[in-house]
């Protein structure tokens, strides 16, 4: 169960105020891109956010440049699951890459409001919102599993290991 | 005959890149990719690469790399990331690189002849949808996954749904395919193509240059699809062998498959248009943005960054010259662009005017050097995305527009309608 608080964020939230194009060749320390998350949208954004924290957000969340630091930024900052009304689907992909859930709804984010309580079961496919339950589709299990193996580097890596020792 | 459903131009190319008869739209399959692209952001590519437990990449021939986000190197930390490149380069015998100076990738890839019809093209870039003004289906991807496919040779895929957009009329001699593609993102919206094919087609179309198609594949990301898509014809033929480039084999959707939305615009009497700060969506005629001031204007990037945009610009720059407090910077999209507008005259052109004209790269456009934004100051540009901070400070904001309300725009330093400096 991953539980926090919400971070409500408008629509159209794109890369560039997530993780600024100026930073993208010169950071490569995860730890350090988490320093500036969501910097050109709230500056404020990485004092506040704790581990277990979700951002909830309206459309086309993480619209613009395929930097995968925008999904790694916030992953570090602390963010494991993310509800948007719609996704970007470069940034959709890298989310799940980085081990971000990436839920779709349209009925939870109209209804959040920054700094509720929520708790997300991910296997479970439910959110636990305003003490009612909103129920997720589950990804497809191989997609989930990229998820639980910490990202698409470390899923990749234990493939090509398992396919090596046969 | 076989009772195979028609298929759009996506659903055929992803069909053989996943070695399948046929797809359906919502179907995920493993694809084998002709081309991979990637570029300065290839130094943390291979940082990715070194933790999959492989040595080797598997097809390098697959591979192209082109520098050209921060060309040359503007600090030590990305000169590193540049030789790091060239070492892993060497070492796992790459031969399609392209070096500094070359120019933008979406530029040098067709160029080269890597953007052919029918080809599947990925790039750790999101304007790799670029090339399908080739007809190729060409769409963007994160850095890891761009690892993962250098190593496995396969990266999943979902199939898109596609949309069919439809332009007809008679274009006005002042409007260019800029500005249809903002009017169209303006109309849709940043997310009105989000997860979809957008197949552009019609009579405009079939009137348009290489240059102006692929104006119209690189902004589709920007209303959210997947790729943007072109039918090969005589025009794209005859580009291609002009560039030397033969032996591919084009691929064409059936003539009665299904789209999930079509959408027709009329562009008779269309004007030019401009997206105001801070979405590409935010768009409206030149009236509605004339009148206001600029310190900067950037002419050029991977959007309109070709040859007939330089002659664009230079045809209302020659014997002019810009405002004064106005930057205008030049930034062509290839050293072979460069090169002809050398001698064709275009540089001097600029250089009498007042421009400063850059090398060929992606420049200011993504606020990393060569011109940045100061709190407070305003550019319009001719690259594809005004998002809050993009270009420096995020007190200061962009406007897109065409190359020739940029040259107009430069003269008076203010957003001006072109129409006047085409007229007279």
């Amino acid at each position: 169960m991953i539980k926090g608080k919400v971070h409500k964020l408008g629509e159209d939230i794109n890369t560039d105020v997530i993780f600024p194009g100026k930073y993208t060749y010169s950071i490569s320390d995860p730890a350090e891109m988490a320093q500036h998350a969501l910097e050109n949208y709230d500056p404020e954004f990485v004092r506040k956010v704790q581990r277990g924290d979700v951002i909830i957000a309206g459309k086309n969340f993480g619209c613009g440049s395929s930097r995968e630091q925008a999904a790694t930024c916030l992953k570090y900052a602390g963010i494991e699951v993310i509800i948007a009304e719609s996704f970007s689907r470069i940034f959709f992909r890298n989310a799940i890459n980085n081990a971000i859930l990436a839920i779709v709804s349209e009925e939870i984010p109209p209804l959040a409001h920054e700094g509720e309580s929520i708790q997300v079961d991910p296997q479970g496919g439910k959110i636990y919102l305003q003490n009612r339950i909103f129920i997720f589709p589950k990804l497809a299990p191989n997609v989930y599993q990229i998820i639980t193996d910490g990202g698409l580097l470390e899923h990749v890596k234990k493939r090509i290991a398992q396919q090596e020792s046969r | 005959m076989t009772d195979m459903k028609p298929a759009t131009l996506t659903e055929k190319i992803i069909a053989r890149a996943a070695g399948q008869k046929s797809v359906e739209p919502g179907e995920i399959v493993n694809v084998s990719p002709d081309r991979i692209l990637s570029h300065d952001n290839t130094a943390a590519i291979i940082k990715h690469f070194s933790k999959l437990g492989v040595k080797r990449v598997k097809y390098p021939d697959k591979i192209v790399i082109v520098l050209d986000h921060i060309v040359p190197a503007s600090t030590e930390t990305y000169a590193q990331n540049h030789l790091a490149i060239r070492e892993f380069v060497k070492e796992q015998g790459l031969r399609y690189f392209y070096d500094v100076g070359c120019g933008i990738c979406h530029q040098v890839l067709p160029e080269q002849g890597f953007a052919t019809p029918g080809a599947l093209i990925v790039g750790a870039d999101s304007h790799t949808t670029t090339y399908g003004a080739f007809g190729a289906f060409s769409t963007g991807l994160g850095r890891s996954e761009i690892a993962v496919t250098w190593a496995t040779d396969q990266i999943w895929l979902r199939v898109p749904e596609s949309y069919k957009i439809v332009l007809e009329g008679q274009l006005p001699p002042d409007v260019t395919s800029k500005d249809i593609v903002l009017h169209i993102i303006g109309t849709l919206g940043a997310d009105g193509a989000i997860y979809k094919a957008v197949e552009f087609t019609g009579p405009v179309i079939a009137g348009m240059s290489m240059a102006s198609r692929m104006v119209l594949t690189n902004m589709a990301v920007e209303m959210g699809a997947k790729n943007g898509l072109i039918y090969p014809d005589s025009t794209t033929e005859d580009w291609l062998g002009e560039h030397g480039v033969s032996g591919y084999q084009a691929i064409y959707p059936d003539e009665k498959a299904e789209y999930a939305r079509s959408f027709s615009f009329d562009l008779s009497g269309l004007k030019p248009q401009v997206a105001f700060p801070h979405t590409v969506d935010n768009v409206q005629p030149v009236s509605v943005a004339e009148g206001i001031k600029v310190q900067q204007v950037l002419l050029g990037t991977c959007t309109n960054g070709r040859l007939e945009d330089l002659r664009a610009a230079a045809g209302i720059l020659k014997g002019r010259t810009i405002a004064p407090g106005t930057r205008m910077l030049v930034l062509p999209a290839s050293r072979n662009i460069l090169l002809q507008a050398v001698q064709e005259g275009l540089v001097e052109t600029f250089l009498r005017a007042g421009a400063m004209v850059l090398n060929p790269g992606c420049g200011p456009c993504l606020g990393a050097h060569q011109g940045v934004l100061a709190p407070g100051e305003r550019c319009l540009s001719t690259s594809n995305r005004n998002f809050k901070g993009r270009m420096g400070s995020t007190e200061s904001e962009i406007y897109l527009a065409s190359p020739l309300t940029a040259a107009a725009t430069a003269l008076e330093g203010k957003i001006t309608d072109p129409a006047k400096y085409i007229s007279s």
